[in-house]
């Protein structure tokens, strides 16, 4: 027999008044919300496919190892956490729809993990009418730039204005003082071509010749002759399919006897060295933002960091010594997720409605000692400025390895700030 | 009911059920018609040229690009506000299209494609050249502050939606009707038999070169409207594979119908949208349903309907 649930019109009133109550009361309410063991949902903007895909696979490899970390150390606030990986297929259109899906579909806390300069751009604006914390890991100077919003912070990987200039003592100290660039015709290049030669100059040297080369460019010979004969370094940064052929043509066109070589990791992130074509490499430099080869004084947060994401001490997966990871940049996802840990834990970070709380907490952070959290090396934070800088480090071919030769200060990365976010309002 | 009536009825009631959804669909849902309403603004502008006059233009991007970085500049670097910003995104469309017509026009067929592919391609390195201005492949933001129009924000979920709306509203019902004024009737005649139409005493050239600016300044009126609704402008836009989408949506949508390119939007839209929920190699899966769209409705969505069953869908 089934009993009717009769309800009186006083009763009513009385669970409808402390219903409101409940839900009025912000202690009550925080209380409720603290005991909730829902996953701390944070959207990744994870470049799957088009031109950023090698970068993509190994964001995602450290991201799913830093949260595997994170939650089996108790999760945020208690909380577990949770990534929801979306595709923006490294477009910005797509990346500005995806962060609009994290903050209204998903009901993500945040989001994070974008690295092309032009899909963070395009997906910032989105973040900022959202109101949806958005930590990039770019290295892009847009953020500290001013030319994005409150709302987007790069607090995980510095950026290429502060490891451009950082390359320059080094340069002229060791390399010689006059260069001649080689750089892509678009954004990325004009960076390296603008900052780079600021820098050289401060050092006394001088850039004998900018060799900018078009995007669309699969050749690359009919711009060597360019390259003046005093020049004493050769500074290239290339990126896109066409990296293998600019090097190969590069070491072909010098034989044996070439100018110091400089390039920028980036031309040969997820490349194997040992690749046919790329001996003429031994005895050049490189700028890398975190050693690809396990060093000989190798931290134990560096070497955690590998097992815990499974790249061996070549800089290679573990399970497929052909499958070279994007070490120089893929730290920043690592330390990106620690830093969203440690900001919503300063800000006892509840749900969406603690997310200015949030950025204030990660805008009050300066210095970063190097740890688990950070194994790629210590940082200091500018809040004002919502960037992050760290010490960059240069390594020379040997034996087909890459050597660490040289580590930079945090101090020579540094620059005057051009923005303070923290003076715009929410 | 004759054919004007049910078309103004149709239009009408579209635009009545879109408004109706503004209201009712979910903020995620809300902003993605914003985007497609955009875009099939775009599309309509494509149409007018590649639908009605049967000239299949590789290159449509360089006039988004012209609509886009002529009003996303002037706000940017000239702090002008949006209305007089979208006019000079208009009247900057309006221009390369007169220019690309007067060109390209000298060709026919493949080399019409070709010729668009090259200026549009000329269009991109452009932007990317004139990076100090431009941002290059970067681009650049709109500030928030800049984006609205007499106290509304169009950084508003609801605001941007109706903005949306009301521009695809203009396109829809200017192309509309133009397609059953002579003009447009000239157009079609232009696709269907261009030696037949010259050869009754109609200036061809001058309604193909009407067709290319009006096409090119609707499609940098979605740029424009783009740049103020979204905040950001870039190179990516202007790309070769912006010149392909609108192909695809009206060919997805049906060429050659008024609500086409709104529905070739949408479709391709969601499908990339849900199929990306799934998997990662969701292209895979927008490709299978091409193929199948491709096999059994060749007349696109809307084209494949009038054909079955309403013949006098516009």
């Amino acid at each position: 027999m089934t009993k009717l649930l009769k309800t009186s019109r006083r009763t009513l009133l009385k669970s409808a008044g402390a219903g409101a109550l409940m839900a009025s009361s912000p202690l009550l309410g925080r209380f409720a919300s603290a005991q909730s063991s829902e996953p701390i949902k944070i959207g990744f903007q994870q470049h799957s496919t088009g031109i950023g895909a090698a970068y993509g696979r190994w964001y995602g490899r450290t991201t799913d190892a830093a949260v595997k970390m994170i939650n089996e150390a108790g999760g945020i606030n208690g909380r577990p956490v949770e990534i929801i990986a979306e595709d923006d297929g490294t477009d910005p259109k797509r990346g500005a729809e995806v962060v609009e899906k994290f903050a209204n579909q998903h009901n993500c806390d945040v989001a994070f993990g974008t690295l092309f300069s032009h899909v963070v751009i395009g997906s910032a604006p989105a973040a900022g009418e959202q109101k949806l914390p958005y930590f990039v890991v770019s290295e892009g100077h847009h953020v500290a730039s001013g030319g994005l919003n409150r709302y987007t912070m790069q607090p995980g990987i510095t950026d290429v204005k502060s490891q451009v200039q950082a390359m320059a003592p080094y340069v002229a100290e060791n390399l010689g003082k006059k260069v001649t660039m080689i750089f892509p015709d678009f954004a990325f290049g004009h960076d390296h071509r603008d900052f780079f030669t600021a820098a050289i100059e401060a050092q006394g040297g001088e850039v004998l010749e900018h060799i900018a080369v078009p995007p669309a460019e699969t050749s690359f010979t009919k711009y060597f002759p360019k390259i003046p004969r005093d020049t004493e370094v050769l500074y290239h940064v290339m990126v896109g399919p066409a990296v293998l052929t600019f090097v190969k043509e590069l070491g072909e066109f010098f034989g044996p006897s070439s100018p110091a070589i400089f390039g920028f990791i980036d031309s040969l992130e997820a490349v194997d060295l040992a690749s046919p074509g790329l001996e003429f490499l031994e005895g050049t430099y490189f700028w890398e933002g975190n050693p690809r080869y396990a060093q000989e004084d190798q931290t134990s947060y560096d070497k955690n960091f590998r097992a815990a994401v499974g790249v061996d001490e070549n800089g290679a997966s573990v399970s497929d010594a052909s499958d070279v990871s994007t070490y120089a940049h893929m730290f920043g996802c690592w330390e990106t997720l620690h830093i969203i840990k440690a900001g919503m834990e300063s800000a006892d970070y509840q749900g969406p409605a603690d997310r200015q709380k949030l950025i204030e907490a990660v805008e009050a952070m300066t210095d970063m000692a190097e740890s688990d959290a950070h194994p790629q090396g210590p940082k200091m934070f500018n809040g004002k400025t919502h960037q992050v800088f760290g010490v960059q480090y240069i390594s020379k071919v040997e034996n087909g390895r890459l050597v660490k030769v040289h580590t930079t200060s945090i101090e020579d990365t540094m620059y005057p700030d051009e923005v303070d976010y923290t003076t715009q309002s929410f | 009911m004759t054919l004007d009536a049910r078309s103004v009825t149709l239009h009408l009631g579209l635009l009545a059920v879109l408004v109706v959804l503004g209201f009712v669909l979910p903020t995620y849902h809300q902003g993605n018609l914003a985007r497609i309403l955009v875009l099939a603004t775009y599309t309509i502008g494509y149409n007018v040229l590649f639908g009605y006059t049967g000239l299949l233009s590789l290159g449509h991007a360089m006039f988004f690009a012209a609509g886009m970085y002529g009003c996303g500049l002037v706000m940017h670097l000239g702090g002008w506000p949006v209305l007089p910003a979208l006019l000079m995104g208009l009247v900057c469309a309006a221009a390369l299209s007169a220019v690309v017509a007067l060109l390209a026009l000298r060709t026919i067929g493949v080399a019409f494609m070709i010729v668009t592919l090259m200026f549009a391609q000329a269009v991109y390195l452009t932007v990317l050249y004139l990076g100090a201005w431009t941002g290059g492949d970067e681009g650049f933001v709109i500030a928030q502050a800049s984006r609205q129009i007499a106290g509304f924000a169009l950084t508003d979920p609801l605001t941007r939606y109706f903005a949306a709306l009301m521009i695809f509203a203009v396109a829809l019902l200017i192309t509309a009707r133009m397609m059953q004024m002579p003009f447009g009737r000239v157009l079609i005649g232009v696709r269907e038999n261009e030696e037949r139409t010259q050869m009754l005493g109609y200036d061809v050239f001058r309604h193909k070169l009407l067709a290319v600016i009006i096409s090119g300044t609707i499609a940098g009126g979605a740029g424009a409207a783009y740049a103020i609704l979204f905040g950001y402008v870039g190179a990516t836009f202007a790309s070769v594979q912006y010149s392909i989408f609108p192909l695809l949506w009206v060919l997805l949508g049906g060429m050659g119908t008024t609500i086409g390119p709104l529905i070739g939007v949408a479709f391709m839209f969601y499908l990339i949208d849900y199929a990306s929920g799934l998997t990662n190699a969701y292209m895979l899966i927008a490709g299978a349903v091409l193929v199948l769209l491709t096999l059994f409705a060749r007349a696109g969505i809307v084209g494949e309907i009038r054909n079955r069953w309403v013949p006098w869908l516009p």
